[in-house]
């Protein structure tokens, strides 16, 4: 069961967009921002809150790749594997970070919560490729050894 | 607010005013790359450094008196050299001098050298070959360009209304409402022969027409910001960069179809382009140039974000359009056009970003003049990023028609470390590889569709030739069948039999056969899949076989890999001359496939070997090499 609080949020981030069928992505979008998930209780709520089918609003939720029903770590780390990337070697930092983390294709998030790593197809900033992107913020220019650095950084920070 | 034409006129010259009184303005790169690499830090320094300094006031005090200088600190759109950022101009009067690879420890002495002074600092300058380049539009990477899209980028603050105001901002929308009917504005559009930027080259003019003749009267404004080709960020850059121009052609759209209601579809991954787009709207409607009864008309427009949700399918129209109805991102079949039955069924006039953000210059200047830039057949520029194994990586924006020699050799620089020339991919997923063959044709949307590429969105990957083109092929395979929405037999089955076949040639198991079933595959793909996307997806594969068909032989007949990238065909070997025996790349190898005795040459057993490549990385001496 979730807290009401979680219920409180939505139905503020409901307002906000207003109770139409149109606005199901940026509700869901808002919720995922603010519990770095998607939790499946509330899906079923916005639905019926703005009047639409549980099986449409999963339907939508599961066809875009941004939705989550697992929680994220608190650092979402998305290595760009577009073509500028790939070209310049992000395989190895996607590889090194995986090590480093104990992560895997299949696993996207460590234990403690801490670090998501995913892919990404383009973080338009392929002038300073490879690239990836903590939470909002993108760094350039990136080697096996500077994502690992970057990993220390954000450990330190906790 | 700003109630009518006289009043946005006043606002102009008072803007107008405003720049023009600035001693130095310091406008430092705010694009998404100068960002990453920290122009953030650098405009806070600069900032400090203003305020704190004796004698000069930072902007512009209205009835200032005393004998200040005027220092403006601005955050611009992308200056295009992304390599070589953070970036930095510092203007006086007419001349700016631009310094590239700035840190915040050399913010100071640009300041007291450059902003106080008049000195300038000669290692912050690009040098090329010890000539040191001391204005943008001198620097090679710069000269070769013509910036019509992005002539703001890097000359006015992106966030301020007034500064795109003075540098004649709506000064096309005004003219549009007052000076022209409807049929004249669609009209002269239309002349211009701009074509549709996102990929497909749609005569923009032919679409409002259609869109215009309906008989629905709720009509709907759509920017198409999903840019999700990877290797292409030209969109992000004119959003991020000068996002009041786009909103000004989304909205001389949405008076000549007589629409009020206009939505911009952003990708996920753009939270700039959100951040800045978001910004720029709110100051609009808070000024009046966005809402109801806009300069005194009965001109409404109301402007809306949609957020992207990370499916590169949505880029198509249809599926786009679903997606910001809050529906799966889908493509439908058409008939009926998105121009008759678009965003809820209502006729849509659906442009991408660079297309609208062309339009306020065609208005102002006239068809004619457009035409007098780019081919017959496809007039004006084209923004291009310019990406992978070149020297100058950045944004870049050239006349149509352009060669790819001019692009890569003059503006870029030629190959990254002076490597060879091998291919450049553009269009991306749905797009081909051009070869040295190609280097002097001249690059517009009708002539690379003959050697099996598209324009496309924009993006240009270089690539040397350590890249292996089978490899490529499957990398954009990998791509397309992830991102197939799953509607239609042909994409959704058809690209995953494809990237079956590519990945068995990679891993050293292809056979002959495959090169024809690829073939059958990518035909049927092409002529059989319900969307732009899926019929386009093959096409990397199309172009790849055809131009370099030798490099498939290679993979599936001698089992190797020219370029040495595909991981299953390296042989490692221990070279004995520079192998100490000191075991660490024994020790290593998470197989065992390595023996041998201490201080003598170790040896690699290729059938245990799994090629990680632990062993290279690790040994000390270099002594590990791939075979030929």
């Amino acid at each position: 069961m979730l807290d009401q609080s979680y219920y409180r949020k939505t139905d503020e981030i409901i307002e906000h967009y207003g109770r139409k069928a149109g606005s199901l992505i940026p509700i869901m979008q808002d919720i995922q921002a603010e519990y770095r998930y998607l939790p499946g209780e509330l899906l079923t709520y916005v639905a019926k809150e703005i009047g639409i089918k549980e099986a449409k609003a999963y339907s939508v939720a599961t066809f875009y790749e941004n939705f989550s029903f697992e929680a994220k770590g608190k650092y979402v780390i998305k290595v760009c594997d577009g073509t500028a990337c790939h070209v310049r070697k992000s395989t190895p930092v996607l590889e090194a970070l995986w090590k480093e983390l104990g992560l895997s294709k299949k696993k996207h998030t460590t234990d403690d919560m801490m670090f998501t790593v995913e892919t990404v197809s383009c973080l338009g900033a392929c002038g300073l490729a490879p690239t990836m992107m903590v939470n909002e913020d993108v760094y350039p220019s990136m080697t096996p050894e500077k994502a690992l650095a970057v990993i220390e950084e954000l450990r330190g920070k906790g | 607010m700003i109630k009518n034409k006289e009043e946005l006129l006043q606002v102009r010259e008072s803007a107008r005013e405003q720049v023009a009184a600035y001693d130095c303005r310091i406008l430092v790169c705010s694009g998404t790359g100068c960002i990453a690499t920290g122009s953030a830090k650098i405009y806070e320094e600069f900032l400090t450094l203003t305020k704190d300094a004796p004698g000069i006031v930072l902007d512009f005090a209205p009835h200032d008196e005393g004998e200040h200088d005027h220092v403006g600190v601005k955050k611009t759109g992308c200056q295009g050299f992304c390599e070589l950022g953070p970036l930095v101009r510092i203007q006086k009067g007419d001349e700016v001098i631009q310094y590239v690879k700035v840190q915040v420890e050399d913010c100071k002495e640009i300041f007291e050298s450059t902003v106080v002074g008049n000195e300038v600092v000669d290692r912050l300058l690009y040098t090329k070959k010890d000539v040191h380049y001391k204005h943008p539009e001198d620097i090679p990477f710069m000269a070769k360009q013509t910036r019509i899209v992005l002539e703001n980028c890097g000359r006015v603050d992106a966030e301020s209304l007034d500064e795109y105001i003075a540098a004649g901002g709506f000064e096309a929308l005004t003219k549009a409402m007052f000076d022209m009917s409807r049929d004249e504005i669609i009209d002269e559009v239309d002349r211009s022969g701009l074509r549709g930027r996102g990929g497909g080259g749609f005569p923009c003019g032919r679409k409002w027409k259609q869109v215009a003749r309906q008989k629905e009267k709720i009509r709907y404004v759509v920017c198409n910001g999903d840019e999700g080709d990877p290797g292409a960020f030209m969109d992000g850059s004119v959003m991020e960069g000068d996002p009041f121009k786009l909103i000004e052609g989304m909205m001389i759209a949405g008076y000549a179809v007589e629409s009020t209601d206009g939505y911009i579809y952003v990708r996920a991954e753009y939270p700039m382009s959100v951040k800045r787009l978001r910004h720029a709207i709110a100051q609009l409607e808070e000024r009046g140039l966005l809402g109801d009864n806009i300069l005194g008309t009965d001109f409404s427009f109301h402007l809306h974000i949609n957020r992207g949700a990370g499916a590169f399918v949505c880029g198509e129209g249809s599926a786009l359009t679903a997606s910001i109805e809050g529906n799966r991102g889908m493509p439908r079949v058409k008939p009926p056009r998105t121009v008759e039955k678009g965003l809820w069924e209502k006729p849509t006039v659906l442009n991408n970003v660079e297309t609208y953000a062309n339009v306020p210059k065609i208005i102002l200047q006239g068809a004619d003049w457009y035409r007098t830039i780019g081919t017959e057949g496809s007039p004006g520029t084209k923004t291009f990023s310019l990406t992978g194994s070149i020297e100058n990586t950045g944004l870049i924006e050239v006349p149509m028609g352009s060669t790819l020699r001019e692009i890569i050799f003059d503006i870029g620089g030629g190959l990254k470390n002076g490597a060879e020339f091998k291919a450049v991919q553009i269009g991306g997923p749905s797009g081909g590889c051009l070869t040295e063959k190609h280097l002097d044709e001249p690059l517009d949307f009708d002539s690379v569709k003959k050697f099996n590429a598209i324009v496309g969105s924009g993006g240009m990957v270089v690539m040397d030739t350590n890249t292996c083109m089978v490899e490529v092929a499957r990398f954009f395979m990998s791509f397309t069948q992830r991102e197939s929405c799953g509607k239609c037999v042909p994409c959704r089955e058809g690209t995953k039999r494809m990237l079956e076949i590519l990945e068995k040639i990679v891993a050293g198991e292809g056979e002959m056969e495959d090169l024809d079933r690829l073939e059958e595959l990518a035909n049927m793909i092409r002529s059989m899949a319900l969307c732009g996307l899926g019929k386009s997806a093959p096409l990397p594969v199309i172009s790849t076989l055809k131009t370099f068909r030798d490099e498939y032989v290679e993979h599936i007949v001698d089992k190797k890999c020219p370029a040495k990238v595909c991981q299953a065909m390296r042989r490692f070997s221990i070279n004995p001359e520079y192998c100490k025996g000191c075991g660490k790349c024994a020790k290593n190898c998470p197989v065992g496939a390595i023996t041998g005795v201490r201080k003598e040459c170790y040896h690699i057993n290729p059938k245990l070997c799994i090629k990680c490549g632990a062993c290279k990385d690790n040994c000390a001496f270099d002594a590990i090499y791939i075979e030929e």
